[in-house]
């Protein structure tokens, strides 16, 4: 309770002192506005439909590109685990690829595939799987042995091995895989829809690019709010409820 | 334990025949390859468990105790020798040698009931109501039946321990192999273990390998004890343990069978081999 209330007076304090700052008339309100102004923007966009339309158009985007990561990247990560020749090759191939910002992805994308869908699931699955390969890898090479071994004194073999001590002994390195993830996924997204001005969707990055072009400071400043709060949010609602369940089980401090 | 105390007179219970071995072991050697190292971890091992026998291992800390039950129980090859139970040889692990390992090995994905039924669940020849019956049972005999849906991280480690004897035993094996099993208990609880191994192997006729550092357990336990030399791992010396059953580790007899075996531990130790 008391962590709310130093929370909200910190964030109340910020906007206190952001719209001081914008009433004082020493910046331009086109390039400095003020919070109410965004605030009127923000409205006005929901109510229109633009802002509504932005976040499905991304969220649509974001959970294809990133279902496509995952299912590249969490095999592909377990394989390397397992073999050292894979290790040496996939493995270190990521490692490398891995340190590429993913907007470096855009220019090869844009020639490949021209200003299209293709372009930006290309650069969001090249941001995604890379990570979620080394998080996976990492994870899996840290199972302890014992697990496998008591199971199979017991008699388990195969697949009962592998879904019922495998899997759930690597709950906690697939739920880090797949949260990175999902943190490259959003970040390569919103690179991808600034650069990738295509006509078919019209995204959250978009909003914030014309924002520029169009001069908006209101729309510019709605629109990174909108990206923050989405990014802050999805990480509780999809990943919290998994992280608390293993802290639970594990006794882990996953929080 | 009253009612059994009738049936305990004789040294050895028919079920121990010397004609049938449970387990062979044949000169095993066993070397680890690291990049900065080759361990010679066991050297020519020869062991002869008759079934419903229960054999102590004991020897300094790194001779091999837990390599020779990891090769027993087939989860790791012997570089030369062979392992042989019922006669056949041991290729792989199987429900039949259970291990109780030296380390904590539940998975805590699962809670304390879930973790002895585990063992349970690869029994086809059991109901479920059966199992859950078995299981709770275990719990019961090792102390825990108020802890059943607690998770493991909220035990303690002996309460570990226990759990992992429930599980093993719940499974029935004919062959337990035990790695310290009670290192981590309090004196109190493992003087009631004791009694519970004597009785769950006079009643079920289990064949048991014991490891374990602990002189009085061993003789309390062992109807043979067999002392290892430091690395390379070798048997050096066998002791019978004569005494009836149930033995209890306050016998005066039984402590100086425990100080014949910790004066020949101790010749090992001081780098000698005793005669
Ligand atoms: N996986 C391994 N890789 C390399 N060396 C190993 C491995 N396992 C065991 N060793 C070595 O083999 C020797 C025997 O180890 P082991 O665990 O069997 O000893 P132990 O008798 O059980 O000791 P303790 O009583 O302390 O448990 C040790 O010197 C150890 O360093
Ligand atoms: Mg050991």
């Amino acid at each position: 309770m008391k962590r709310i209330v130093v929370a909200s007076l910190f964030f109340m304090a910020l906007l206190g002192i952001w719209s001081i700052a914008s009433g004082s008339g020493r910046w331009s309100p086109v390039l400095f506005p003020s919070p109410w102004s965004v605030a009127k923007y923000l409205q006005g966009a929901l109510l229109d439909g633009t802002l509504v339309e932005a976040i499905f158009v991304t969220m649509k985007r974001l959970l294809v590109g990133y279902a496509i990561g995952l299912l590249i990247g969490l095999p592909l990560g377990l394989l390397t685990s397992s073999s050292q020749m894979l290790e040496d090759t996939i493995g270190a191939l990521a490692l490398g690829l891995q340190t590429l910002p993913s907007v470096c992805w855009v220019p090869l994308a844009l020639l490949w595939f021209g200003q299209t869908e293709g372009a930006m699931l290309f650069v969001v699955v090249m941001g995604t799987v890379w990570s979620v390969i080394i998080a996976t890898d990492h994870g899996a090479c840290t199972i302890p042995p014992i697990y496998a071994r008591a199971a199979r004194t017991m008699g388990s073999q195969g697949l009962h091995l592998w879904t019922r001590v495998m899997l759930p002994a690597s709950l906690p390195f697939l739920v880090s895989g797949m949260k990175q993830g999902w943190a490259f996924a959003w970040r390569s997204l919103m690179a991808a829809e600034i650069y990738v001005t295509i006509l078919t969707g019209f995204g959250l990055g978009q909003l914030l690019h014309y924002g520029r072009e169009l001069q908006a400071m209101d729309q510019v400043i709605g629109a990174m709010a909108m990206i923050v709060l989405i990014g802050s949010l999805a990480d509780r609602i999809l990943f919290s409820p998994w992280e608390r369940f293993l802290h639970r089980r594990w006794g882990t401090n996953a929080e | 334990m009253n009612m059994a105390e009738a049936q305990w007179q004789g040294v050895t219970p028919e079920h121990v025949s010397g004609a049938s071995s449970k387990l062979i072991v044949e000169s095993v050697s066993k070397w680890f390859r690291t990049p900065r190292a080759t361990v010679h971890a066991l050297d020519s091992i020869s062991i002869q468990v008759a079934a419903g026998e229960v054999v102590c291992l004991v020897g300094p800390s790194g001779c091999g105790k837990s390599t020779l039950l990891d090769i027993i129980a087939g989860l790791t090859k012997p570089d030369s020798g062979r392992v042989l139970a019922d006669g056949q040889l041991v290729t792989g692990p199987g429900r039949q040698r259970l291990v109780v390992f030296q380390e904590p090995s539940l998975f805590p994905w699962l809670d304390v009931f879930g973790n002895v039924m585990f063992g349970l669940k690869l029994c086809p020849e059991l109901t479920n109501d059966e199992r859950r019956e078995v299981a709770h049972r275990f719990l019961g005999l090792v102390g825990l039946d108020k802890f059943e849906r607690v998770h493991v991280h909220e035990l303690s480690g002996g309460m570990k321990q226990r759990v992992a004897l429930a599980r093993a035993l719940a499974a029935d094996p004919q062959v337990l192999l035990m790695d310290e099993p009670f290192g981590a208990l309090d004196a109190m609880t493992r003087e009631h273990l004791y009694d519970d191994v004597q009785r769950i192997w006079r009643d079920s006729g289990k064949t048991i390998v014991f490891v374990t550092h602990n002189m009085r357990e061993a003789v309390c336990l062992g109807d043979r004890v067999l002392l290892m030399s430091r690395a390379p791992g070798k048997i050096i010396q066998a002791f019978d343990i004569p005494l009836p059953r149930p033995r209890s580790i306050y016998d005066v007899e039984l402590v100086g069978h425990a100080a014949r075996v910790a004066d020949a531990l101790r010749g090992t130790v001081g780098g000698g081999v005793p005669e």
